[in-house]
């Protein structure tokens, strides 16, 4: 008879927030009963959306959701690697610079003063920055929001004291397993899939939608064909470059993408 | 299978009608046909429109089947057409899946385990239903392909129990192509595009569809007996011409073909070695170079092929830590994990995956199933992103 393994002391884990549109957070959220569940086996020691509000505690995981956009979030992130055993970034922003990082093709100091009236009470850095840009991270978890599966899917690997399971595959496996029609070959439409890493189940194909890429770069990328491909369909360079550079822009593969799209199509 | 086959050794009464019995049945009495199998207790799977492609799905009636569609297809590009005018119901060529997906589910459970109250583990199987499917419409490059499928799924030492139990629950409806698609190629490989009894997976009823309406012929003493209750009457002869003249018509407008060197050339490739040790011979060949600057390694050419069959594994533990899932899913040789073994990925870069793709379908495929892997539906030229046509491919490699 195998003996019962010892119960293993509960993780205590934390939720922070950095410059985002806390949609990831909800995500988790919206596990519901799951979240339940969660509780029992772990201590939420931080999570503001959900109540328990401690930022400086020190936990095993920190989920950390937004990314780098003032000087306060610079210093702030590095505390909480300091009182963290692992840093998951959760969601694109956080692990790609999500949509506020399209400053970074901006004049930002000319959006500000032409959008608020006091421009001088914000403070705010030049260009928008993911996490792993300050900090090291452990493990990362993509999507605008975050698929709430595989949250959960990270944290119980943490708890059975394995790696979490990568998925970093082209969603076009994902979209052909639910049996989706390809929006790509049967409506021309620009989709991203080809380039873009699983996660979400294909939720915009199944739809009827392009994919946006906002699960950032699969493995393995050709994203110079990919550019000729949506070129073929009838994308301007200009257009080609703005798929990429758009929710995930800070991921190397597509920021690269992005600035060598008119060279790649012409 | 059906009710009559009783032990899901997969038809061995099937496909065995002579050409020639077939009788005539007006096109709404399909409809009769369609009823009598929901009432013999089968789920119906037929064509349908959906998101602007003909897919399987369950089919209600005749009335969902679609009549008047036509498709245009070519590599990278797939379109639906609507002729108002045509009464036809199969008057096009294989949309992007058929039977694969009934057969060899994209994902499944396979096993749970459980950890019990004294800390053992517990197993257990977790079979399919064994639901009883009657598909409608079946091509003959799906049923070479079916196939093929039994051949690594049920003829190996280890047949596998859930693929069996879904093959099992299967009544074949086939249809003959009399529309091939430009990107088609059943012709080259012999595997279409007339259903021929003694090719391919056997079937249960054949259908060569006229304007007027059907020539039918049972393969299986299940199909017989739906036949006999049918209001069909004997063909003419003018039927039967006209059937045939279709079906070479239909070969004629097929252009597309895989190379076949040396002494089999101009054979149908899997009846002779086709592109056997070919590929392998040229493994250092700069084409793969060349494709790999165009090929997404997306994997969308493996899993519509009717033939793939490469699946990955995943274990979904329960939050409580008491339980765990495994699952099956269908993978391909494009993604990392394929080739990840003990620390590295095998086939890091993408003239790798597409190298492995090729030279498995079509060289060293005759080795594992004395054939070619390939049936010419042409799935992975039309729905490639890229427009990677593998006879052009082949071609390059093989001139
Ligand atoms: S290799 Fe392509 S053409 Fe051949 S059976 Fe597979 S999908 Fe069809
Ligand atoms: S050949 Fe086409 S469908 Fe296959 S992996 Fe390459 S780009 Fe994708």
């Amino acid at each position: 008879m195998n003996p019962r393994p010892p119960a293993a002391p509960r993780l205590r884990v934390a939720v922070h927030k950095f410059t985002s549109c806390d949609g990831c957070q909800l995500a988790f959220l919206n596990l519901g009963e799951q979240l339940l569940e969660l509780a029992e086996r772990v201590d939420l020691v931080h999570f503001a959306e959900a109540g328990p509000v401690d930022p400086d505690a020190a936990v095993d995981i920190a989920f950390v959701e937004g990314s780098i956009s003032t000087p306060e979030e610079v210093e702030r992130i590095g505390r909480i690697r300091r009182a963290s055993r692992y840093l998951i970034t959760l969601g694109a922003c956080a692990t790609a610079g999500g949509i506020q990082a399209l400053r970074n093709f901006a004049d930002g100091d000319a959006w500000l003063r032409s959008l608020y009236a006091r421009p001088e009470t914000i403070r705010s850095l030049a260009t928008v920055t993911p996490i792993a840009r300050h900090v090291k991270v452990d493990w990362e978890l993509w999507g605008c929001p975050v698929s709430g599966r595989q949250v959960l899917a990270a944290i119980t690997s943490l708890l059975a004291g394995v790696t979490p399971r990568a998925e970093e595959d082209k969603l076009c496996l994902a979209c052909k397993r639910g049996q989706a029609v390809c929006v790509m070959v049967a409506r021309g439409e620009p989709c991203m899939g080809p380039v873009t890493r699983t996660g979400c189940g294909a939720l915009c194909p199944r739809f009827g939608r392009a994919c946006y890429g906002c699960y950032g770069p699969a493995e393995n990328v050709n994203t110079r064909s990919h550019s000729r491909c949506l070129a073929g369909l009838g994308l301007a360079p200009e257009a080609v470059r703005a798929r990429y550079h758009f929710i995930t822009s800070q991921a190397p593969a597509f920021l690269a993408a992005g600035n060598s799209a008119q060279d790649d199509v012409t | 299978m059906n009710d009559d086959t009783t032990q899901g050794k997969r038809g061995e009464d099937k496909g065995a009608a002579e050409d020639g019995a077939a009788v005539f049945l007006e096109r709404d009495a399909l409809q009769t046909l369609l009823a009598l199998l929901q009432s013999g207790g089968y789920r119906l799977v037929g064509p349908q429109v959906r998101d602007g492609a003909i897919v399987y799905e369950t089919l209600g009636g005749a009335e969902q089947l679609p009549r008047g569609w036509h498709d245009e297809q070519a590599p990278g590009r797939y379109r639906l057409h609507y002729d108002p005018a045509s009464p036809r119901l199969f008057a096009w060529a294989n949309g992007p899946q058929a039977l694969k997906p009934l057969v060899f589910a994209p994902r499944e459970l396979l096993w749970e385990a459980h950890r019990d109250e004294t800390g053992n583990l517990r197993f257990q199987d977790c079979l399919p239903s064994g639901e009883r499917i009657a598909v409608i419409g079946v091509r003959a490059c799906d049923l070479a392909a079916l196939a093929l499928q039994d051949a690594h799924f049920l003829e190996g030492p280890f047949p596998d129990a859930a693929y069996h139990r879904r093959r099992t629950g299967l009544f074949l409806v086939a249809v003959d192509c009399s529309h091939p698609a430009e990107t088609c190629f059943c012709a080259a490989t012999g595997d279409g595009p007339r259903v021929e009894a003694g090719k391919g997976a056997a079937w249960d009823l054949r259908l060569q569809e006229l304007e007027a309406g059907f020539l039918v012929e049972a393969g299986s003493r299940a199909g017989a007996a739906y036949l006999a209750r049918l209001p069909a009457r004997a063909a003419t002869e003018a039927e039967r011409a006209a059937a045939l003249a279709q079906a070479q018509a239909a070969v004629a407008r097929q252009t597309r073909r895989l190379p076949a060197p040396g002494p089999s050339a101009g054979a149908p490739c899997h009846d002779a070695a086709g592109l056997a040790g070919a590929l392998t011979a040229r493994h250092d060949h700069p084409h793969w170079h060349d494709v790999a600057q165009r090929c997404l390694a997306c994997g969308n050419c493996t899993a519509v092929c009717p033939t793939c069959f490469c699946a990955g594994d995943e274990e979904v533990p329960d939050l409580a830590g008491t339980a765990s899932r495994h699952y099956r899913q269908w993978d391909s040789c494009f993604t990392a994990a394929h080739s990840y073994i003990h620390g590295i990925v095998i086939r890091a870069e993408t003239r790798h995956r597409y190298r492995q793709w090729l030279t498995h379908k079509l060289d060293t495929w005759h080795a594992q199933y004395g054939r070619s892997g390939c049936v010419g539906c042409g799935r992975c030229i039309t729905w490639c992103p890229a427009g990677i046509d593998l006879t052009a491919e082949a071609e390059a490699l093989v001139p």
